[in-house]
């Protein structure tokens, strides 16, 4: 049986499309709030035992503008499929698959600090490579490389460290 | 004793029980330098180089690197800075007791290297005042230690003794181009050092 076959009988029922790709990956489009029923069915029914990884792109300026991808891979079967869900910027929610795979909140909080993904049932969603605090998002299309206010964080840090304890070594900045 | 003059005062103004202590000052200083290494990305594999038997930097007297920034008094800052990192590499600084001075190692840290990016601090001396930059991408541990060699030169020039009759080492900070930069070290007249090591042996001053 092949991986398209195992994958469409575990996910009988439930709506999906293939996506056809220029390789050949299996890509699966699924509907955002389906995520959860999807990712279970998949680690039950088809063996898909190990989340490689969350993340999204951005498609700015299609509608809707994301789309988030998994990765899973089954070491029984020694084959891969990824899942895409297209989401809208003004709803940017999708169920967190935490509860599948606790090793996947990494990967959900680093798609949550580079594209803004809220994924709910996350316990604790918070940035994980930009400083807590930081108004933007990345790796969202919108986003100048070279950032937005890049030291205002420390610059504000700074300030109140100073005025905590002004050092006598210190200049008046 | 002479008379003691401000800070850009020079040498051979200030007498010779004041030139004396300061001799033997920095004397003492600049051969006794106490590493504090912050690698924070390949740099720092080639400070560690630096350190170790190959390269020896214990022959300048600049091996005993500590990890606790209260023993230290030279800190090289070896590799990319980010800006969430910045608050720790600003507080590590703060935590070492005067007289302290940096080397920006390699251009990540100089000036942010290739990373003109969201991310990066474009250059240290943005969060901290450097004494001398060396250039590299990583820097070559031989270019490191003639850093150390010159930053001995640049010790030599200060005046530690009228730090300690009340002088202050305040570092200037440009907020139009939000840079630090070094005070008169400690006393010393020139302006900070933005030495740019010449090519390994061409024109090198030998004294």
């Amino acid at each position: 049986m092949s991986t398209q076959e195992r994958v469409a009988v575990a996910l009988g029922g439930i709506a999906h499309k293939i996506v056809p790709q220029r390789d050949d990956a299996l890509v699966v489009e699924i509907d955002a709030a389906a995520a959860l029923t999807v990712m279970t069915a998949l680690k039950d029914r088809a063996g898909f035992d190990t989340n490689v990884f969350v993340t999204a792109i951005d498609r700015y300026p299609a509608e809707p503008r994301f789309t988030v991808q998994w990765a899973f891979l089954s070491t029984t079967h020694n084959d891969r499929v990824r899942i895409q869900a297209r989401v809208a910027v003004e709803n940017v929610h999708v169920p967190s698959i935490t509860s599948l795979w606790p090793g996947t909140a990494y990967s959900e909080r680093e798609c949550f600090d580079m594209f803004g993904i809220l994924f709910d049932g996350h316990v604790g969603l918070r940035r994980l490579l930009m400083p807590q605090g930081y108004d933007h998002f990345p790796l969202r299309k919108e986003f100048p490389h070279q950032g937005i206010e890049p030291d205002r964080l420390y610059r504000e840090w700074d300030r109140a460290r100073r005025e905590r304890s002004p050092l006598r070594s210190e200049s008046q900045v | 004793m002479g008379s003691l003059k401000p800070a850009d005062g020079h040498a051979s103004e200030t007498g010779f029980f004041v030139t004396q202590v300061d001799w033997v000052v920095n004397w003492g200083r600049k051969n006794s330098l106490w590493p504090m290494p912050l690698g924070l990305s390949c740099c720092g594999i080639e400070l560690m180089a630096m350190i170790g038997p190959k390269f020896d930097i214990a022959r300048f007297g600049a091996e005993a690197a500590r990890f606790s920034p209260r023993q230290c008094d030279l800190m090289v800052v070896a590799g990319t800075l980010t800006w969430k990192m910045a608050e720790a590499a600003r507080l590590i600084y703060d935590q070492m007791p005067d007289p302290k001075w940096v080397i920006a190692m390699g251009v990540c840290s100089s000036s942010g290297g290739m990373y003109d990016s969201y991310s990066v601090v474009q250059g240290i001396d943005m969060i901290l005042p450097v004494d001398l930059y060396v250039p590299g991408c990583p820097p070559r541990p031989d270019a490191v230690i003639d850093a150390i060699l010159k930053l001995q030169k640049k010790i030599e020039r200060e005046h530690p003794f009228e730090l300690l009759l009340g002088g202050d080492v305040v570092d200037e900070y440009d907020s139009g181009t939000k840079r630090f930069l070094r005070a008169p070290n400690h006393g010393v007249a020139t302006t900070r050092s933005h030495e740019v090591l010449p090519p390994s042996g061409a024109g090198r001053d030998r004294t």
